[in-house]
């Protein structure tokens, strides 16, 4: 039995809301009996971007993450429901636009926060992964269709088939703690919950200043080496993928004609150590 | 006898298509007339009897017909009636007084667009996909789309997913990879967002008057923008348009009426300002707005003096650079190029996946900008903030590590270029004694010496693209400042230093050089559509002589600079120097307002999307528009917005949804030849008409006949050919013809060009020059004059070369900001202006907008406004986004999405605070473009809480003798701003 599947690179996302606006487009002034009633044109985002800057000046980057309903085998609005939601065969999740009207409780359900009150009618609302097209023979939900950076696909496999891919590409889902069993998978989700590490050395010949590149750095926990790359031309180096989880780590920069230089480094957030200065070994 | 069977089977083929279509029998009830058909001289004649839904016809000559159409002799009646007809010799009959049409302009119009109906209703158009839905395509500023109708109302609109039966997508290796785009078009937001902006709650649905605005009596011109409106029927609107057209030509004489239009209003080739807009204004004749090259400036007024391209304002050649780049380049150095942000204006995300692919394979990339922009947070790479207007002290320096490290092609700059001693020993500071070192560029530039030297030992070592602007060249703040020609002047000398054409070395962000078919043609905008215009257009090119049709001309000399609209109104006087891209020394020339013997402006002609978000203080065009000199304002506009509100009579037009139109994505021609060079895949859409005009309003084509109707020119205007007939006229001008017929391209909407053989694709831009040899790109350009000795060789400059001392400005001589050789002129307005930076000690950048494009898609009701890095809803509003420096808003007490008011002497703006690392600190980024102009109290006095953030850029022009905006030289002062009591509406 295959079944539809969502998976977003953010690393490839580059906030062009075009996902947002498609789902816009789709469902305000819509009305799709049995699948969604019509999306109010604002206050509404069934598709939403979330953002996270990290870093500083000129070391500086941003994640966006779209996200929507999770599709969730194990959803708990259908628990909260009470017939009123519903998983089809091929996965997809539905609030019915009839049974739902008056069901506050249903949003209050949603640990992702994925469902949204439509105040004019009633109603608790949500993403219908395009089901409705999806029905009449479309190939692909709107939000993958119109993403110009290959971010967002949508897959129809079965079950073993997508846990296989989910391990292989490592693949990793919003808040796995709600045990839900979302639908929806994120590659690259580190850029969004954790941080880097990154710096720029230099070297001094008389009173010039230079870039110092090619300088080994290592970033270690107690002795174990959680990380080792090389500065780049601009003398700059990035770890990434580091958890903000208060506790020290030594940074080591090594370079052959240099003295070595260590510093105690505690992430709590991105951080960008600017002008890590090295010395020339004499002679 | 032949002519008479012809007649007789006129009026069969009415009532046999009244028989058969029942809107076409409706509108044979509109009118009850006789028309008389004949030969000049009487000999053979047929007068129809229109009324009751039907048309009776008898042989002979009525007593007294309402209208005439006249034949010379009959057997040009027999051609000109026998299908297929060529338009040509109704052209050619209409100019020799060969064919001739008297009547009332209301019922030769009515008659002429009945016989054109007649023929094309049975054309079938769109898709049927079932659901009761039909698919019709369109074309937006952010792309082709799919419309899906049902019931009349637009469903949805989406990107195209190019089928099994269009054309292949091309594909091409580099270091062994293949890559290939995806088969779709993309969609740029403003694009996407569209059905949200034909439905928007602002839309004018109904003609307007000034309610007191008595074109009789009293004007009340003061009130502009502060009065209310009331509606009112359009023939009232048209009569008294009309009326106001002809008094004040009588009244003040030649030139009294000015065009001002947006550069930017829905796409098509032919309801566009360059197409049935400039048409229209030359039938009535018109002070012309003169456009400064707003995308060109530094290119324009500055580059193009050391490397010619003047029929491109400048830009660099765009051809095989995808395929070099990739191939060779090790490094992409963007500065001041944003092209995620823009897409290159009307090619949405086409070259996203592009750069992806130069990512993929390991191509470096450096990013030289105050704001760490879209495209560098996607594509990643080293991040360089440099201070607003800058950067070509940054640039000398760089040229002064090469020098001092061998670090140049000195081979190329012995044999490509002349004058290199000179910027040599400007750069060394021979001439100057100030040696432009990395550490001398350090206090201006805010960028480290040992970043520099960085970058110039990179850069000077592998082999370098660089992204000068949003497309390659060309765009991008950094040539919209005092410093913008100094900024695209030191680029190209620094490419010249590199090489620039040899493998691997050239400009370019990936953003153009696709390998397209660029043989296939299809008229771009700048072509003029139906405009034929030989002087305003670039229809002389190709299309006045491949589409038949009637030439247009403005008598009136007189033009006001853009720039210079509100001196003009106010003070009566002002000066402007040129756009005039045949050769480098046009721009010399400069001219006056007003022109001897003219007429001052007493009324104006408003025409698409608000000028208030994008001319610089903007609060001089509110004055302005409150002049007592200007009598009579007409705003024809589909939305009420910006300065609509200003207008005594408001003309609702439609959007590109609700009539007939045709064009090619992204195809500009013209001053952006090959401009299609950006898109994977060439589209060239029908632009159905999706849906009828919404309320009253109208396609502007229609107004304009309507208004010239009552001025005996809307034969003229139209020769009898209604907007589909001139869509197709446009078909049958282009190669489409050869590929698709007009029935299959009319029901399916669209062709994708196919890309073209492999061997045809042309090579990158200046390697015929960099490699001694012919010109061998596919542009007629430069002008065959314009060569300094044999034709196709060399450039376009004096000497044939790459000049680092550019002989043409050391012979105009006239300008101290723009000496031969390229010198660092600090900014008039920036850090270094001492008299101002203590009260105002922010720089301002005001990019163009992502989401929204010039005022297309912004405010309106629609969906973009609820992106939060557009606008934010705070006390139900939606405010623009200033994006601001964390140190910046601390020191002031400003937090993230807390309003603030930006300000300066020129004026105020609210806009909403994004506290962001990604702009350097002191600088403050707000786009420009708000469609939205708020004043909280009375306009043109008072903070604009609609975010035209240009209310507060200086009006002064890049260089003492250039007519070139310089927005981004702007300081200006932040603080929090609090409603006051009560709201301020």
């Amino acid at each position: 039995m295959s079944k539809w599947n969502l998976i977003i690179d953010v690393a490839l996302c580059h906030n062009c809301n075009n996902c947002f606006i498609a789902c816009k487009d789709e469902h305000v002034g819509n009305d799709y009996p049995g699948y969604a009633a019509p999306q109010p044109l604002h206050g509404h985002a069934w598709i939403k971007l979330e953002q996270r800057e990290r870093g500083a000046a000129p070391m500086v980057d941003m994640a966006y993450l779209p996200t929507m309903c999770n599709q969730c085998d194990d959803a708990p609005c259908i628990r909260a429901g009470d017939g009123a939601v519903f998983q089809r065969d091929d996965g997809i999740v539905i609030i019915d636009p009839e049974k739902a009207r008056g069901k506050k409780d249903i949003i209050e359900s949603c640990p992702y926060g994925a469902i949204w009150w439509n105040e004019e009618l009633e109603l608790p609302q949500k993403w219908v992964f395009d089901a409705h097209l999806l029905d009449r023979g479309w190939t692909e939900p709107r939000c993958a269709q119109v993403c110009p950076t290959g971010a967002i696909t949508a897959l129809k496999i079965s079950d073993a088939d997508m846990a296989r891919k989910a391990e292989t590409d490592d693949l990793a889902v919003l808040s796995p703690e709600f045990n839900t069993r979302p639908r929806v998978y994120y590659k690259n989700l580190y850029r969004f919950t954790h941080d880097f590490l990154g710096g720029n050395v230099l070297t001094e010949t008389g009173d010039i200043l230079d870039c110092l590149a090619e300088a080994t750095v290592r970033l270690r926990r107690g002795e174990t080496c959680v990380a080792e790359t090389a500065t780049d031309a601009f003398g700059e180096f990035k770890i990434d993928r580091l958890a903000a989880d208060g506790e020290a780590y030594v940074l080591e920069i090594s370079h052959p004609d240099h003295v070595s230089m260590e510093r105690t480094v505690q992430i709590d957030g991105s951080v960008f150590l600017e002008d890590l200065k090295l010395v020339r070994k004499e002679g | 006898m032949r002519l008479q069977a012809l007649l007789r089977g006129v009026s069969w083929a009415l009532n046999f298509t009244a028989w058969r279509y029942p809107a076409f029998k409706q509108r044979l009830h509109e009118k009850s007339f006789v028309a008389q058909v004949k030969v000049k001289d009487g000999a053979v004649g047929r007068y129809y009897r229109f009324g009751n839904g039907g048309v009776t016809s008898r042989s002979g000559l009525h007593g007294n017909p309402d209208m005439t159409i006249s034949f010379r002799t009959a057997s040009l009646g027999v051609r000109l009636l026998t299908p297929p007809v060529d338009h040509m010799d109704f052209i050619n009959a209409m100019k020799n007084f060969a064919l001739q049409m008297e009547g009332e302009d209301e019922l030769t119009q009515w008659f002429t667009d009945t016989i054109s109906i007649m023929m094309s209703i049975r054309w079938d158009h769109g898709v049927d996909v079932g659901n009761g839905e039909r698919r019709y395509t369109n074309i937006t500023n952010g792309g082709p789309l799919f419309v899906y109708v049902k019931d009349g109302k637009i469903v949805r609109m989406t990107p195209i997913d190019l089928s099994d039966d269009d054309a292949p997508s091309w594909s091409l290796t580099a270091r062994g990879r293949t890559f290939m785009p995806p088969r779709k078009t993309t969609a740029h937001p403003h694009g996407l967002a569209s059905k949200s902006i034909v439905y928007s709650s602002k839309r004018l649905l109904h003609p307007l008057k000034r309610i007191d605005f008595d074109p009789g009596g009293a004007r009340n011109p003061r009130n502009r923008g502060t009065s209310g409106y009331e509606r009112i029927g359009w023939d009232e609107a048209l009569d008294i348009t009309a009326n106001e057209i002809k008094r004040v030509k009588r009244e003040h004489g030649h030139g009294a009426i000015m065009n001002s239009h947006g550069s930017h209003h829905t796409w098509g080739n032919i309801g566009y300002y360059l197409s049935a807009q400039v048409r229209f204004m030359n039938a009535i004749g018109h002070t012309k707005m003169a456009l400064n090259p707003d995308s060109w400036e530094g290119w324009y007024w500055g580059g193009m003096h050391h490397y010619g391209n003047s029929m491109r304002n400048g830009a660099m050649e765009p051809y095989g650079q995808l395929q070099d780049c990739l191939d060779e380049a090790e490094m992409i150095v963007f500065w001041a190029s944003d092209p995620e942000a823009t897409g290159g204006s009307y090619a949405a995300f086409e070259g996203t996946v592009r750069r992806q692919w130069a990512r993929d394979l390991g191509i470096k990339m450096v990013h030289i900008d105050p704001y760490c922009n879209h495209t560098a947070v996607h594509l990643g790479g080293k991040w360089i903030p440099v201070v607003p207007g800058t950067s070509p002290a940054l640039a000398h320096a760089l040229a002064w590590v090469w020098i001092a490290e061998g670090l140049y092609d000195a081979d190329y700059v012995a044999q490509r270029t002349t004058g290199f001693e000179k910027y040599r020993a400007y750069v060394m500071g021979e001439d100057d004694g100030q040696a432009k070192t990395p550490e001398w560029q350090e206090s201006e530039t805010g960028v480290p010496a040992h970043t520099v030297r960085a970058l110039a030992r990179e850069w000077g070592r592998k082999k370098t693209y660089l992204a000068a602007g949003g497309k390659g060249t060309t765009f991008g703040g950094a040539n919209r400042s005092a410093t913008g020609a100094q900024w695209a002047r030191a680029m190209i000398c620094l490419m010249a230093m590199q090489g620039l054409g040899k493998p691997g070395v050239n400009f370019g962000n990936l953003q153009c050089g696709a390998p397209i078919d660029y043989e296939f043609y299809f008229p771009g905008y700048a072509e003029g559509g139906m405009s034929g215009d030989l002087n305003g257009t670039a229809s002389a090119i190709q299309l006045y002589q491949r589409m038949p049709h009637l030439l247009s001309m403005n008598t009136v000399t007189q033009q006001i600079p853009r720039l210079r609209i509100p001196e003009a109104i106010l003070d009566g006087e002002t000066s402007g120097f040129p756009t005039d891209s045949r050769s480098l020394e046009g721009q010399f020339m400069g001219f006056r307002y007003p022109s001897p013997g003219h007429a001052p402006v007493r009324m104006i002609y408003k025409y698409g999307g608000s000028h208030f978000g994008t001319t610089m203080e903007s609060n001089r065009l509110v004055k302005a528009y409150r002049s007592d000199s200007i009598e009579f304002v007409v705003n024809q506009s589909i939305w009420n917005e910006g300065e609509v509100p200003f207008a005594d009579i408001v003309l609702p037009a439609c959007t590109n949804f609700e009539r007939w139109d045709i064009g090619e994505w992204g195809a500009a021609g013209g001053y952006s030849q090959h401009n299609q060079t950006m898109l994977n895949h060439r589209i060239i859409a029908m632009q159905h008409k999706c849906i009828e005009p919404l309320g009253e309003s109208r396609s502007d084509y229609r107004i304009f006949t309507d208004i010239l109707k009552r001025l005996g020119l809307s034969a003229y205007f139209t020769e009898g050919m209604t907007e589909l007939d001139w869509c197709k006229a446009q078909f049958d001008a282009s190669d489409l013809p050869r590929h698709i017929s007009w029935k299959e391209f009319l029901r399916k909407g669209y062709y994708v060009v196919p890309f073209g053989e492999e061997a045809h694709r042309p090579p990158p831009g200046f390697r015929w020059f960099a490699e001694g040899r012919r010109k061998d790109v596919p542009e007629p350009a430069p002008l065959p004059a314009e060569y300094g000795e044999r034709y196709l060789e060399g450039l376009q400059t004096q000497s044939g070369k790459i000049e680092f001392e550019a002989q043409s400005l050391k012979r105009f001589g006239k300008d101290p900001e723009r000496p031969p050789v390229n010198k660092y002129i600090p900014s008039w307005e920036g850090r270094g202006t001492t008299e101002l930076v203590d009260t105002y000690p922010l720089q301002l950048l005001t990019p163009h907008p992502r989401y929204s494009f010039h005022t297309l898609g912004d405010g309106k009701d629609g969906v973009l406004n609820d992106i939060a890095d557009h606008r934010v809803l705070i006390g139900g509003h939606y405010y623009w986004v200033a994006r601001i420096n964390p140190q910046d808003a601390a020191r002031r007490g400003i937090a993230h999405h807390d309003l603030i008011r930006l300000h300066n002497d020129r004026g105020s703006v609210i806009c909403a605070a994004h506290v962001t690392a990604r702009i350097m600190e002191g600088v403050v980024h707000s786009a420009e473009s708000s469609a939205v102009y708020d004043p909280v109290g009375e306009p043109g006095q008072s903070p604009d809480r609609g975010g035209c953030v240009n209310t507060l850029t200086p009006k002064r022009h890049m260089t003492a003798m250039t007519t070139g905006s310089a927005p981004n030289s702007c300081l200006i002062e932040m603080e929090k701003w609090t409603e006051p009591a009560g709201g301020t509406s």
